[in-house]
């Protein structure tokens, strides 16, 4: 954005030194100094042997300062297994949202049925509900519906499968919502002359529009991820075994064995936050876009 | 399904000349002419499998937590359920001892939110898009609490709370035994205590929303509000945040629905116990604790909806009245 002329300061560097750009900065930087002290704090709790702040306290001059921590939490609570349960529930349940929701943005943005508006509402309303409202009878229908040889439970209940469903049919509301937005603002002119050529509707969907949505695919795909992965809540009520936890609801699992060492609990959770952090540090424009393309997420 | 789609008026048949900027409604229209039988099948498949899927798994249970509500079940067989009209509501409203609690605990999130980290957030958004530098290292900073999850913002502020190892009570000394300030036990403290995290995570939600509003501004309007010698806070005042109507309108919705939705912070603290009761807990009780009250954990749920819909309804209503019109 263009800076204002009159707005003095607004050209960055090259301003001359205002008092006013100082206490800003000043303050800036004590406020986000702030905002990241938990986090940093649960580092520092972390990077300390138990022992040592159980002698010394918490608010200490650290005598050592090392991983070991990190290392007993990522070995004890056997990580590796549950940030695989993780990647096979949120890597299909991404694909699968981004595929379903774009096939009715098409049907919906490109085409003037009758349903298309209420379809559009459906979904949206849909994803706008608090996951609670629909947890009883969905927790009695995952119990009823018996899947023997597909799932190891023999359910719908305590299976990737079943995460893998909810999340779909959960999400791909809003990305409906936001892929059909962007695929009006394509031209029609695209797909009108490919139809009168005598391509098929697939073809429109498949080689036409859908590469033309990369950049709002691309942003949903980031946001998806992190929001699957950081779920909690369907994983807690839908997934009985341990064994079969994605890795934020088995921390909470495991953490209770660690009551005595906090310590480890704070390595535990800064482990789970990593991969989102990553994500987010690799794709953080992708990640703003998306969220803020379709605000209307609650 | 879908399929049936009438044919409208021939006057859509003449297919508008190439490259004149023609209506999208009569090009759509020009489209759905050419559609074949295969294609139509195809489209119907296109629109019909997400659709079953969305509406078996999400309205239909939402319908069925209605129906649920008004009967009590043990979830053994079809067999053992029974109609007992109110009586679910009728327990939960006047006996049930969480339940107006929690209704209130709520409403405080929701006033909460919107009273300390919403403005602030609009407040940090403002002063980030003054073209600073590190714009973009304080934005990460207030960002980060979002990307990270509710589960694992449970963990860090319980660090922070902790009675006896807790970063407040060691610096200010009460983590000795006798003279606890018990943070996360406490029912008088522990939803303020809650609420201070959900603040911390909140406020850079709400700082990316406004920072994405304020970059839809159009410039020519601060500059023209200066040279009619408004000063900064006049220019906020009657120009800036009057157009960030439709931002703050997305503001208020998610707000509203992110304290229905509240639950995983509180579930990692005390699983909302005694001082944090709120309604999204009490429904999780009824499946995950021990006595597996269906249809009473339904009613809870149906209070939940009827909450949720009074704000999603005319918030759709107006985006897609606004939509239809462009």
């Amino acid at each position: 954005m263009s800076a204002p002329t009159l707005a003095a300061g607004g050209r960055g560097q090259r301003a001359p030194v205002r008092p006013a750009r100082v206490l800003l900065h000043v303050f800036l930087a004590c406020t986000a100094l702030a905002w990241l002290a938990p986090l940093l704090w649960a580092m520092f709790s972390a990077l300390r042997p138990y022992g040592e702040t159980s002698a010394k306290g918490y608010v200490s001059w650290p005598d050592t300062l090392n991983f070991d921590n990190f290392k007993n939490a990522f070995e004890q609570s056997d990580m590796t297994h549950y940030f695989v349960n993780t990647l096979l529930i949120a890597v299909p349940a991404v694909l699968l949202t981004l595929f379903l929701s774009s096939m009715v943005a098409f049907y919906v943005s490109r085409f003037d049925f009758r349903v298309n508006l209420a379809l559009l509402l459906v979904f949206t309303a849909g994803n706008l509900l608090p996951q609670q409202v629909i947890i009883t009878p969905l927790y009695r229908m995952y119990l009823l519906t018996d899947l023997p040889g597909i799932t190891a439970s023999g359910k719908l209940y305590d299976s990737a499968l079943g995460l893998v469903l909810i999340h779909v049919a959960f999400q791909s509301g809003f990305c409906a919502f936001v892929l059909s937005n962007y695929m009006r603002s394509l031209p029609h002119e695209l797909t009108e002359a490919a139809l009168v050529d005598g391509a098929s509707v697939w073809r429109l969907y498949w080689q036409i529009t859908l590469p033309l949505c990369k950049p709002a695919m691309a942003a949903l795909a980031t946001l998806l991820s992190i929001w699957i992965y950081n779920d909690f809540f369907w994983a807690l009520v839908l997934i009985s075994t341990g064994e079969n936890m994605p890795i934020t609801s088995a921390l909470n699992n495991l953490s209770g064995q660690y009551f005595t060492d906090p310590n480890l609990v704070a390595s535990g959770a800064l482990l789970t936050a990593i991969p989102t952090l990553v994500v987010y540090f690799a794709l953080q424009r992708q990640f703003v876009s998306g969220l803020t393309l379709g605000a209307n997420k609650g | 399904m879908n399929t049936e789609t009438t044919t409208k008026s021939p006057e859509a048949a003449s297919v508008p000349p190439p490259g004149a900027a023609s209506a999208p409604k009569r090009a759509a229209r020009g489209h759905r002419r050419l559609l074949t039988r295969r294609d139509r099948f195809t489209l119907a498949l296109m629109a019909g499998v997400p659709t079953v899927l969305h509406v078996a798994l999400v309205w239909a249970t939402a319908l069925a937590s209605i129906a649920l509500a008004f009967t009590t079940w043990d979830g053994i067989g079809f067999g053992s359920i029974k109609w007992v009209g109110l009586q679910n509501f009728h327990q939960l409203f006047a006996d049930n001892p969480q339940f107006w609690p929690a209704v209130q605990h709520n409403v405080i999130w929701f006033v909460v939110l919107i009273l300390i980290p919403t403005p602030f957030g609009l407040f940090l958004a403002v002063q980030l898009d003054k073209n600073i530098r590190f714009s973009r290292v304080y934005q990460t900073a207030f960002f980060l609490p979002v990307v990270i999850s509710m589960a694992c913002i449970g963990f860090v502020w319980q660090l922070v709370y902790n009675p006896d190892t807790g970063l407040i009570n060691s610096l200010i000394g009460a983590n000795k035994p006798g003279h606890y300030i018990d943070w996360i036990g406490d029912p008088k403290l522990n939803l303020w205590a809650v609420l201070v995290a959900a603040s911390w995570r909140h406020t850079g939600y709400m700082m990316i929303l406004y920072l994405a509003g304020l970059k839809g501004i159009d410039p020519s309007l601060r500059e023209a509000s200066a040279l009619d010698g408004a000063n900064e806070w006049q220019t906020f005042k009657h120009v800036i945040f009057p157009t960030l109507r439709p931002t703050n309108t997305v503001v208020l919705v998610v707000t509203i629905i992110e304290s229905l939705r509240a639950f995983d912070l509180v579930f990692v603290f005390n699983k909302g116990a005694q001082g944090t009761e709120l309604l999204s807990i009490l429904v999780t009780n009824n499946i995950i604790g021990e006595s597996s009250r269906i249809g009473y954990g339904s009613a809870i749920a149906v209070v939940l909806l009827v909450i949720s819909l009074v704000v999603i309804i005319p918030y759709l209503v107006a985006t897609f009245r606004k939509e239809r019109r462009s």
